[in-house]
C-alpha cells in the first residue's frame, strides 16, 4: 500500500517471472547492518522510528529490536499513514486510511528516521514529510528502505538503504514480511507488457 | 355526400370469419362476407379486430386555461390515435367548465377539430370551491346537452351537498362523477399508504379515504334513486363496497384507469413523479383485485384520467410535482396487457368496458353502438398482434408524461373512423 | 460511491469501510494543533439547505474545511431559491460553477434522488423531508461502535416520532445492516405503516428484517443495549397525534426514574436539538451514559469520511471495494 511498487498493484495476469532477490536469511542480514547504521549515525540521540504502512510499520519494529539489542538508544516507534497527503489520490479508486499512532510526546525536535519497504518515485516519502510537519517539527528527519529500485520522480534520496535493487518501469518489488505475507522474501516480479 | 368506403376482411369484436363492411353516409350500410365494395374507397382489413370506437369518460384537455400542456386539438388527436371516437373532458379547466359558455365553447372547438367527439363534463359546484352547485341545468340545456357532471380533481366532500347534487343532477337525466377523497384524510398525502412510501417517508394516501366516500355516496344515491359514478376506483376495498352496493341495485357505476391496472407503488423507489397520481399507484393486491373486477363488471368500464402536464410540474422534486400521467394513445394497449393476454376479457368484452358501458353511463347515444347495420359508422381497427414501444415525445399531446416510457406495449390501433371519416391511420391524423 | 443519499440498501462493507475512515480520521485529528488535511484541496463543496439547521450545516463545513475543501454555504432564505428558482435550475447553476458536490437538507422526501438525477456532481442527502438523513445515521453507528464495539445481535431501541423522523428512518436501515436488533417505541399515531414488515417492500435489503413495536417505554429499557430519543416537533403537539406534551412526556419521556431500568452499559442518544423535559429529562441528557456530545464529535469525523470517500480517489469506487 505504501507505494506502486508494493503488492497491491498485481495484475490480473499473473506475474510472468518472478525471481527471489533476498532470502528469508539475507533480509535478517540486512536490517541488522542498517539497525548498526542507525546506531552509527544517530547514537546516543534516541530516534523516533516513524513506519509507513503497511510494511514500513514492521519493518520500522524489527529495526527498533534489533537498535536495542545492539544496546543503542531505545527509539519510539509510531506509525504515519500518508494516504491524506498523497498527490495521487484521484489518479486511484479511493485508498482506505491506515492507523496513525505518534508518540505521545509529539515530533517537536525529535529525530525521527521513517521506515518504508521500498523507494521508487519518491512521491509517498514527499507526502510523508508533508505529514511529519503537520504533527511538529522535528529536529531532523531521515529515511530508511529496505529497497531502493531507483526511478526516482522527485529529489529524495534514503540515509539507509538495505539493498540497491536496479529495474525496469515493467517490474514489481515483492517485499514479503512474516506479519503480514507469513514469509520472509523479497521478489522481482515482471510482467508482459501486453498484459498488463 | 362523402365517398363510400369499404373495411374488407375485418373481423367483428375479434371473432369470427372475416367479413365487409361499407360505409356510407356516415352509417354502417352493408356488413357481410361477399358485400362489394364497387366505387368505394377501400381498405384491406386483413383480419384486423374491429371494435366500436372507443369512449373516454374521463379525459383533461387542459383546454381552456393550459394550452401549454394540451388542447382541445392535441388532446383529440391523441384521442383518435389511441383508438377513441368520444371523450368527456373534466371540468377543471381556467377557467372551470361550470357555466353554460364554458361547456359550449369546449363542445364547439370539439365539433369544429371533429376528431373525437368532446363531451364536456359540467362542474358539481361553482369554481370546484365544493361549496354550492354550479347551474347543471344550464348546461343541461346548453348546445354542450351536459349530462355528466364532476369536480374531478377535487371531491365533493360535504354529504349534504352531494346529496343534493345527486338528487338535481338525477332531475336532468344526469349522472355525478365523484372523485372520491376525503380531504380530512388525504391532507399532504403523496403516495399510497403502505409500506412503500412509510419506507421512502411519503405521506400516505389511505385507501379508506376514497372508500368511506364511495361507501357514504352509495348510499346517498340509494336514497335519491340517483345515478352515481365513481371514477377512477383505486382500492381492493372500493370493489367490495361497489359489490355490495351493485347487488342492492343501487345506480351507481365505475372506472377504473390503465395505470391501475398496471402499475404498483414499488416503481416509487426513484422518486420520479411521472408516477404520481391521484389516486396513488397501489399495491399488487390492488390492481389484481380490479382486474378481476372490471372482468366481472363491478367496475363497469375503464377511463385514461389523461392527465397532460408541463415539463416543469414534473421534473421536480416528488412533493412539488403534480399528479397525472397521459393515458389516451396507451390505454387500449394496458388493457390488452392486464385484461386480454391473462384471459379475463375477450374482444367483446374490451368493446364493453372502453365503449359500450362508458358511452351508456355517459348518455352518449350515438357512441359504444353494435357494428351493426344501420349503426353509425364509429369504429376502431386494431392489430391485436403488433407490439410498439412508447415514447413519450412521440405521443400526439403536448406534455410527455407517460410512465410507460420505454415500455413495449401489445396491440397497435390501425384504422379509427368517426362516423364514417377516417381520423387516423397507421398512426397518422388524417384531415 | 457516487452519492449519498440513503442508507437503505448500502452494503455492509460500504458501512464499515465509511465508519473506519472516520475513526482513522479522528485518530489522526487527535491532539493535532493545525486540524488541517490537504486531502480535499481544490474541490468545491456547496451546501445547499432549504431547511434550517445549526448543526448539520456547521459539522459538513467544518468536515470539509479540515480537508482543504472550498465550501460555500447556500441557504434558502437569501438566494434565487426565495424568487422561485426550481431545485433543479438552482443545482444546474450551482454544478456549472464547478461544484463538485452538493450537500442538500430539503423538506421533500427524495429531493436528494432527483438532485442526483439531474447534476453532475457528487450528491449528499443531508436530510430530505421525512425520508433519510445517511450521515447522522453513520454518526449514531460510529458513536455506539465506539461505546459497544460490534453491533451485531445489540437491541436499539427508538423512542418517539418515528413516522416522521428521517433519523429514524436512516438509523432502521443501517443498524440492521450492522446485524443491529431494533425496537420502536411510539404511540400508534406516531409509528409509520407496517413499519415491522419493511423487509419486503422495495427489496432494498433481503432477509431478516428484525424490527419490533412496542408501545410500552418501561417494558423496552431492560433489554436494550442502547436508545435513541427522537425530537419531538413542536407541530406535532397539539391534536391529531398525541393528546398533550405533558402526556407525551409521562408515556415517553426518558426520565431518571427509566434510566436506571437500562442495563449499566446501555448508551443513550439523541440526535438533537433535545427538548429537555420533554423527550429527556434534563439530568438525564448529561448522564454519562448520554453519548450527546460524542455524538456531534464523531458528525465531523463522519462527514469527512463521507467527502473522503466521494471525493478523494477516482470516481465511481464503493468504500470496502478500493484497493
Amino acid at each position: 500500500m505504501s507505494s506502486p511498487s508494493g503488492m497491491g498493484a498485481v495484475g490480473a495476469a499473473g506475474p510472468l517471472r518472478q525471481r527471489e532477490l533476498l532470502s528469508a536469511a539475507e533480509v535478517a542480514r540486512i536490517v541488522a547492518r542498517m539497525a548498526h547504521q542507525i546506531i552509527e549515525r544517530t547514537a546516543p540521540e534516541p530516534v523516533v522510528m516513524l513506519g509507513i504502512p503497511t510494511r514500513g510499520v514492521p519493518l520500522a519494529h524489527r529495526l527498533a529490536d534489533r537498535i536495542r539489542e545492539f544496546g543503542g538508544p531505545a527509539p519510539v516507534v509510531g506509525t504515519l499513514d500518508v494516504t491524506l497527503y498523497r498527490d495521487d489520490l484521484r489518479r486511484r479508486p479511493t485508498r482506505p486510511l491506515r492507523a496513525t499512532e505518534l508518540p505521545d510526546d509529539g515530533l517537536d525536535d525529535v529525530l525521527v528516521v521513517l521506515v518504508d519497504d521500498v523507494l521508487y518515485s519518491g512521491r509517498t516519502v514527499a507526502a510523508a514529510l508533508d505529514a511529519v510537519r503537520e504533527y511538529g517539527r522535528p529536529r531532523a528527519v531521515q529515511l530508511a528502505v529496505l529497497v531502493d529500485r531507483g526511478h526516482r520522480e522527485l529529489p529524495i534520496r534514503a540515509d539507509y538503504v538495505g539493498k540497491n535493487v536496479p529495474t525496469s518501469r515493467d517490474e514489481e518489488i515483492g517485499v514479503l514480511l512474516t506479519e503480514t505475507d507469513r514469509t520472509d522474501a523479497v521478489v522481482l516480479r515482471a510482467y508482459d507488457r501486453d498484459q498488463r | 355526400m362523402t365517398r363510400p368506403f369499404l373495411l374488407r376482411g375485418i373481423r367483428r369484436y375479434g371473432a369470427g370469419e372475416p367479413v365487409n363492411l361499407l360505409v356510407r353516409n356516415g352509417l354502417i350500410a352493408e356488413l357481410g362476407a361477399s358485400v362489394d365494395g364497387t366505387g368505394a374507397e377501400i381498405f384491406n382489413g386483413g383480419g384486423l379486430v374491429a371494435l366500436p370506437g372507443l369512449v373516454d369518460l374521463h379525459t383533461h384537455l387542459r383546454e381552456p386555461g393550459r394550452e401549454d400542456t394540451e388542447t382541445i386539438a392535441t388532446g383529440s388527436a391523441a384521442a383518435a390515435l389511441g383508438g377513441y371516437t368520444a371523450v368527456f373532458a373534466m371540468a377543471n379547466t381556467d377557467p372551470v367548465a361550470d357555466t353554460a359558455v364554458v361547456v359550449e365553447y369546449v363542445y364547439r372547438r370539439g365539433r369544429d377539430i371533429g376528431l373525437v367527439d368532446v363531451h364536456p363534463v359540467g362542474a358539481v359546484t361553482a369554481g370546484l370551491h365544493g361549496q354550492r352547485l354550479a347551474e347543471l341545468g344550464a348546461m343541461a340545456t346548453s348546445a354542450a346537452a351536459v349530462r355528466l357532471f364532476s369536480d374531478d380533481g377535487l371531491c365533493v366532500h360535504d354529504s349534504l351537498l352531494m346529496r343534493r347534487a345527486l338528487e338535481y343532477a338525477c332531475g336532468l337525466g344526469g349522472v355525478i362523477a365523484q372523485h372520491a377523497e376525503d380531504p380530512r384524510l388525504t391532507a399532504g398525502a403523496q403516495a399510497h399508504e403502505g409500506r412503500v412510501a412509510a419506507r421512502l417517508g411519503l405521506a400516505g394516501w389511505p385507501p379508506a379515504a376514497e372508500e368511506s366516500i364511495v361507501a357514504r355516496d352509495c348510499l346517498l344515491a340509494r336514497d335519491a334513486g340517483a345515478a352515481l359514478h365513481i371514477c377512477h376506483v383505486s382500492s381492493a376495498g372500493t370493489v367490495e363496497l361497489l359489490r355490495w352496493a351493485k347487488r342492492r341495485s343501487i345506480r351507481v357505476s365505475a372506472e377504473v384507469t390503465p395505470h391501475h391496472l398496471l402499475l404498483t407503488d414499488e416503481r416509487l423507489s426513484g422518486y420520479d413523479p411521472v408516477n404520481k397520481v391521484n389516486p396513488p399507484l397501489r399495491t399488487a393486491a390492488d390492481t389484481e383485485a380490479l382486474r378481476t373486477a372490471l372482468a366481472e363488471g363491478i367496475v363497469d368500464c375503464v377511463a385514461t384520467d389523461h392527465a397532460p402536464h408541463a415539463a416543469q410540474d414534473k421534473d421536480c422534486e416528488w412533493s412539488a410535482a403534480r399528479p397525472g400521467m397521459l393515458g389516451l394513445q396507451t390505454a387500449l394497449s394496458v388493457v390488452i396487457a392486464t385484461m386480454v393476454q391473462p384471459g379475463l376479457l375477450d374482444w367483446r368484452g374490451v368493446a364493453r368496458v372502453m365503449s359500450e358501458r362508458p358511452a351508456q353511463i355517459g348518455r352518449a347515444a350515438d357512441q359504444g353502438r353494435p357494428i351493426a347495420v344501420g349503426e353509425p359508422a364509429n369504429l376502431v381497427l386494431v392489430d391485436p398482434d403488433a407490439t410498439w414501444t412508447v415514447h413519450g415525445v412521440q405521443l400526439a399531446s403536448l406534455a410527455d408524461n407517460t410512465p410507460y416510457e420505454g415500455m413495449e406495449l401489445p396491440g397497435r390501433v390501425v384504422l379509427t373512423m368517426l362516423r364514417g371519416q377516417v381520423t387516423t391511420e397507421d398512426g397518422k391524423v388524417q384531415g | 460511491m457516487r452519492h449519498l443519499l440513503t442508507t437503505a440498501g448500502l452494503p455492509r462493507k460500504t458501512v464499515t469501510a465509511l465508519l473506519d475512515t472516520a475513526e482513522a480520521l479522528k485518530q489522526s485529528l487527535l491532539g493535532r494543533e493545525v486540524r488541517k488535511l490537504p486531502t480535499l484541496r481544490g474541490r468545491t463543496v456547496v451546501t445547499l439547505f432549504y431547511e434550517s439547521s445549526t448543526r448539520t450545516r456547521a459539522s459538513f463545513e467544518i468536515a470539509g474545511k479540515w480537508m482543504s475543501a472550498d465550501v460555500v454555504n447556500i441557504s434558502a432564505g437569501g438566494s434565487a431559491v426565495a424568487k422561485g428558482e426550481s431545485l433543479r435550475d438552482t443545482a444546474l447553476t450551482l454544478t456549472a460553477m464547478g461544484a463538485d458536490c452538493v450537500v442538500l437538507r430539503h423538506p421533500a422526501s427524495g429531493a436528494a434522488h432527483r438532485l442526483a438525477g439531474w447534476v453532475p456532481a457528487h450528491v449528499i442527502n443531508a436530510g430530505d423531508g421525512t425520508h433519510q438523513h445517511p450521515t447522522q445515521a453513520l454518526l449514531d453507528a460510529a458513536t455506539l461502535r465506539e461505546r459497544l464495539g460490534d453491533l451485531n445481535g445489540r437491541t436499539v431501541t427508538i423512542i418517539g416520532d418515528v413516522l416522521h423522523s428521517r433519523v429514524a428512518r436512516s438509523n432502521i436501515e443501517l443498524l440492521i445492516t450492522l446485524g443491529a436488533r431494533i425496537r420502536l417505541v411510539a404511540p400508534p399515531t406516531l409509528l409509520p405503516r407496517d413499519v415491522a414488515h419493511w423487509g419486503n417492500a422495495l427489496a432494498s435489503t433481503s432477509g431478516d428484517w428484525p424490527v419490533t413495536v412496542s408501545h410500552d417505554l418501561d417494558a423496552a429499557l431492560p433489554g436494550s443495549d442502547a436508545v435513541m430519543m427522537l425530537r419531538v416537533q413542536t407541530e406535532r403537539m397539539h391534536g391529531e397525534f398525541f393528546p398533550s406534551a405533558r402526556e407525551y412526556a409521562i408515556s415517553y419521556g426518558l426520565t431518571e426514574a427509566r434510566l436506571g431500568l437500562l442495563p449499566e452499559h446501555a448508551v443513550v442518544l439523541h440526535p438533537g436539538p433535545m427538548l429537555r423535559g420533554m423527550e429527556i429529562a434534563y439530568s438525564v441528557a448529561d448522564s454519562p451514559r448520554a453519548a450527546i456530545t460524542e455524538q456531534v464529535r464523531n458528525g465531523v469525523h463522519v462527514r469527512m469520511a463521507v467527502l473522503y470517500h466521494l471525493l478523494a480517489g477516482r470516481d465511481d469506487q464503493t468504500p470496502g471495494e478500493e484497493v
